[in-house]
């Protein structure tokens, strides 16, 4: 069918299968330990990635628009140790103000 | 006193503990339903997805690279090096999943990171706690995507409400724990830099998987 199914399926296919890894196939062993310090860096190196794609990123260009306000308005919020849903209404609403205004 | 649940605790003792969690798996199931709906992904493809990827992170991450207009691969890829880490999670509650492979396989799909982080808040790794969380935290995520997606029709264009930030500041909270480590915080600089630097010169998904390689900074002394 289109993207979003593909998506589905092979991401979950993938998940399912990382979860399982442990209690299914590998019982009481560990990683070892360089695998698992590369595996520890994935989730914030994916993370932060995904911040920089959604608030500069543009088709083949670094954009700066009203998403850097909003995201600038959200890492206050995190500093504040704002809930992240908070943080994501901060983003959201400021973003859409200067879209408005601008 | 000398109730056998003060020690062996059971899956509902697992639920009542996610109980005060709660109210996270819903609203960020809301969320994820009201922007996989008026995004296009479709109401019914984001409803399985809860079901079976059943991942926040990764969910979001897949929705936001395809919203941008990203290659399916991209989104894949960015989806399934995020949920990488649940090998490793998996790894270190592997002994505590009693019976056959068919049954620890489904059981092990309880385990995201709130449920295996209450589990082993006692010192040792507890199952009933892993599987009552995840089950109770299951239940909410997937009835919270239906709800949201049964909200997003209202909205027509999405990105004018300014969700294309709301993304990055989700990515952003959620990146917050781990970079209380000097390894994490530097691979995640890292990380940057190669985005930003490919930004210009890739199609829109590309940068984000090139720039986990940033990881392999786990292999340095």
């Amino acid at each position: 069918m289109n993207s979003a199914w593909i998506v589905v399926a092979l991401v979950g296919v993938a998940t399912i299968a990382f979860k399982a890894a442990g209690p299914v196939l590998i019982g009481r062993r560990s990683l070892p330990p360089h695998v698992q310090s590369v595996v520890d860096l994935l989730a914030p190196v994916m993370l932060i990635a995904l911040v920089v794609t959604q608030t500069f990123g543009g088709d083949e260009e670094i954009t700066v628009d009203a998403r850097v306000a909003g995201v600038g308005a959200a890492v206050v919020a995190i500093w504040l140790r704002a809930h992240v849903i908070i943080a994501m209404a901060v983003a959201a609403a400021v973003t859409a103000l200067v879209r408005l205004v601008a | 006193m000398g109730d056998p649940t003060d020690s062996q605790p059971r899956i509902r003792d697992g639920m009542r503990a996610a109980l005060p969690l709660a109210p996270s798996p819903i609203l960020f199931g809301l969320s994820y339903g009201v922007l996989a709906d008026a995004s296009g992904f479709g109401a019914v493809a984001a409803v399985v997805m809860s079901a079976t990827t059943f991942a926040g992170a990764a969910q979001f991450a897949s929705l936001s690279v395809l919203d941008a207009g990203g290659t399916v691969v991209a989104a894949v890829l960015a989806a399934v090096f995020l949920n990488a880490r649940y090998a490793a999670i998996s790894l270190t509650v592997a002994s505590i999943f009693p019976g056959g492979k068919l049954r620890r396989l489904v059981e092990s799909q309880a385990i995201v990171d709130e449920s295996w982080a209450l589990s082993g808040k006692r010192g040792r790794f507890e199952w009933p706690i892993l599987v009552g969380a995840g089950m109770l935290f299951y239940v909410l995520w997937i009835g919270s995507t239906a709800a949201g997606t049964a909200i997003g029709g209202v909205l027509d264009d999405p990105n004018a409400l300014g969700l294309d930030a709301a993304f990055a500041a989700l990515f952003l909270a959620m990146a917050v724990p781990y970079l209380r480590e000097r390894r994490a915080r530097q691979a995640a600089a890292l990380a940057a830099v190669i985005t930003l630097a490919l930004t210009p010169f890739a199609p829109i998904g590309v940068p984000l998987i090139v720039a986990s390689a940033a990881c392999l900074l786990g292999l340095r002394r």
